[in-house]
């Protein structure tokens, strides 16, 4: 392992979000604090999802949480397909790194990018409804694995795709409607049986449910099934990204 | 063809071939490159040139074959050989995010190297682009961005380094400090391997030259015995009148006949000159002046390609 390649990697991604920070963290921000008023102001006091927990808290965490995994799927993807569809990955693919290697700082950078805009919606939000931490941990937890598992869902379709309108179908026909199915604006408890029982199937859910455990102490779903489904996701991802770095897949064999 | 590695090898090449669906972009390609060499990579356009050098800097998974640098296999070794080459892109290509210094910084430490500013300061002299060095690279010429990708390929100080027509497009004065620095190098023990379009470039610079077409290997000869490979010169013979007839066995050897000069192409390795011009004086012309003009590269690149191209056509 060369961890100085490693860790090189990773600042050189960190550095390209942070010299963009208003594209890259202050918008993202914007438009999650957006929603909150927006969806805050026309349902407060009219739906009361979790007892004693206002709606505009109760919605915090789930929007908190879309923005943190929309950004890091984002910083993975964007950064991939432009330096493929501009030629710059070459100065990647020329040094000797290990296709381990690659996958920790491509992920790790973008996991920073999430939880950067993460903590900026949280800072942002709390002026306007005070949110509680039940479990700082499990905050924690669930922030890092989710944006660890949409950061590698992001190393796999900026692998896959050739041109930039594919990485936006990508976001636009299934990260978008998973987020937004994943119960970020309510409890999936609210839904009829059949939706219930789709919506337990989609993997953000459990991204959502076991992030909003750590505010409020109560989820949809166990906390413990949430953290299995998501460290087996984050363990499955990993596998498959290092075995496409490795095989070079759409990387080298142009 | 053997190899015979005992350590005098930057580059070995055995049986590499590379396909693209049903074409056959490199095909059973074997041939060494020694140590310290100045080595010339020819080929028209889509001859396999890039493909070879994409190959030799593990850009592109081979087919079949091998390949390794100062001894260490592209796959099997890819951490050692990737650590002993240098490859200039031929595409000028960039991160637009960064000054050149930190593209520099970056690039060391993806080699595993840090604290490198001596050398990138070193670097960035040598290839006048201190004043640049905290310009973002989006504000620098075409020239100067080619500059920035020397720099970036001799970052990790390789051993080999891999030039892929790295003066398309660069104005003569670039051009010619270009290849000062790269003589510098060369002298200092580099191996060098160019591709270049300006094959008075390739005469010029290089010890040997292999040039390649639809992915095979047509030759690989030192320069000097490439030019004297025996594929021809011309003989340019003046008269003190207008010539109106040349002998009959040397009719089809007319390359230019105008007043009193004729040129005919001859082989160096067959035809003896003083006996073409006893037939010519024999013909009652009266020799005033005559030179031997020799192939140039590029007159026998044409040859090598055209005639691969007409065999094949």
């Amino acid at each position: 392992m060369n961890w100085v390649a490693t860790y090189t990697l990773l600042g050189k991604e960190v550095t390209r979000w942070r010299k963009v920070w208003m594209q890259t963290v202050l918008a993202p921000v914007v438009t999650a604090l957006l929603y909150l008023l927006v969806f805050g102001h026309v349902l407060e006091g009219r739906v009361e999802v979790f007892p004693g927990v206002k709606y505009t808290a109760f919605l915090i965490p789930g929007l908190l949480m879309m923005a943190v995994i929309q950004n890091a799927f984002a910083n993975t993807s964007s950064s991939l397909i432009q330096s493929k569809v501009m030629g710059s990955i070459v100065f990647i693919l020329l040094p000797p790194f290990s296709a381990l290697e690659m996958f920790l700082a491509y992920v790790g950078a973008a996991v920073l990018r999430g939880l950067a805009v993460g903590v900026g919606v949280f800072l942002l939000a709390y002026f306007y409804v005070e949110v509680p931490v039940e479990n700082i941990f499990v905050v924690i937890a669930f922030a890092i694995l989710g944006s660890y598992v949409m950061a590698s869902l992001g190393l796999i379709a900026g692998m896959w795709a050739e041109k930039f309108d594919q990485i936006a179908a990508f976001q636009s026909f299934l990260i978008v409607p998973l987020t937004f199915l994943s119960g970020v604006f309510y409890s999936i408890k609210s839904l009829p049986p059949f939706w219930y029982e789709i919506s337990k199937a989609n993997p953000f859910f459990y991204m959502i449910d076991g992030f909003r455990y750590g505010f409020f102490g109560q989820s949809d779903q166990s906390i413990l099934l949430s953290l299995a489904v998501m460290t087996s996701a984050a363990g499955a991802l990993t596998v498959i990204c290092v075995s496409m770095l490795k095989s070079g897949y759409k990387l080298r064999d142009s | 063809m053997k190899s015979s590695d005992d350590g005098s090898l930057a580059i070995s090449l055995r049986g590499v071939s590379k396909n693209y669906g049903d074409l056959q972009a490199l095909k059973d390609v074997s041939f060494d490159i020694h140590k310290g060499e100045f080595f010339g990579l020819l080929g028209p356009n889509g001859a396999g040139k890039s493909t070879l050098i994409s190959a030799i800097a593990g850009l592109l998974k081979v087919n079949g074959g091998s390949i390794s640098i100062l001894g260490s296999d592209v796959e099997k070794d890819y951490r050692q050989a990737r650590m002993n080459l240098g490859v200039v892109p031929q595409e000028i290509v960039m991160d637009p995010f960064f000054t050149v210094r930190e593209t520099l910084v970056f690039q060391s430490g993806y080699f595993g190297i840090r604290n490198n500013d001596q050398w990138i300061n070193e670097l960035l002299d040598q290839l006048g682009l201190s004043d640049k060095a905290d310009s973002n690279m989006r504000k620098l010429s075409g020239g100067m961005k080619r500059r920035v990708l020397i720099a970036q390929a001799l970052v990790h100080k390789p051993q080999v380094l891999v030039l892929d027509e790295p003066t398309a497009g660069v104005d003569v004065e670039l051009r010619q400090s270009m290849w000062r620095f790269v003589r510098r190098l060369h002298n200092e023990g580099h191996t060098i391997v160019l591709t270049t379009h300006y094959l008075e470039e390739a005469e010029e610079l290089c010890d040997r030259i292999a040039i390649i077409d639809k992915g095979q290997l047509l030759a690989l000869e030192t320069k000097e015995d490439l030019l004297a490979r025996g594929l021809g010169s011309k003989l340019l013979v003046r008269a003190t009148h207008p010539i109106e007839t040349i002998p009959l066995e040397y009719q089809d050897r007319v390359a230019r006949l105008e007043g009193n000069e004729v040129e005919l192409t001859i082989r160096r390795d067959s035809d003896s000159v003083m006996e073409i011009l006893d037939r010519l004086r024999a013909a009652s012309i009266s020799i005033d002046y005559v030179s031997v003009l020799s192939d140039s590269l590029e007159d026998v690149f044409v040859r090598m390609t055209g005639a691969q191209q007409g065999g094949q056509s």
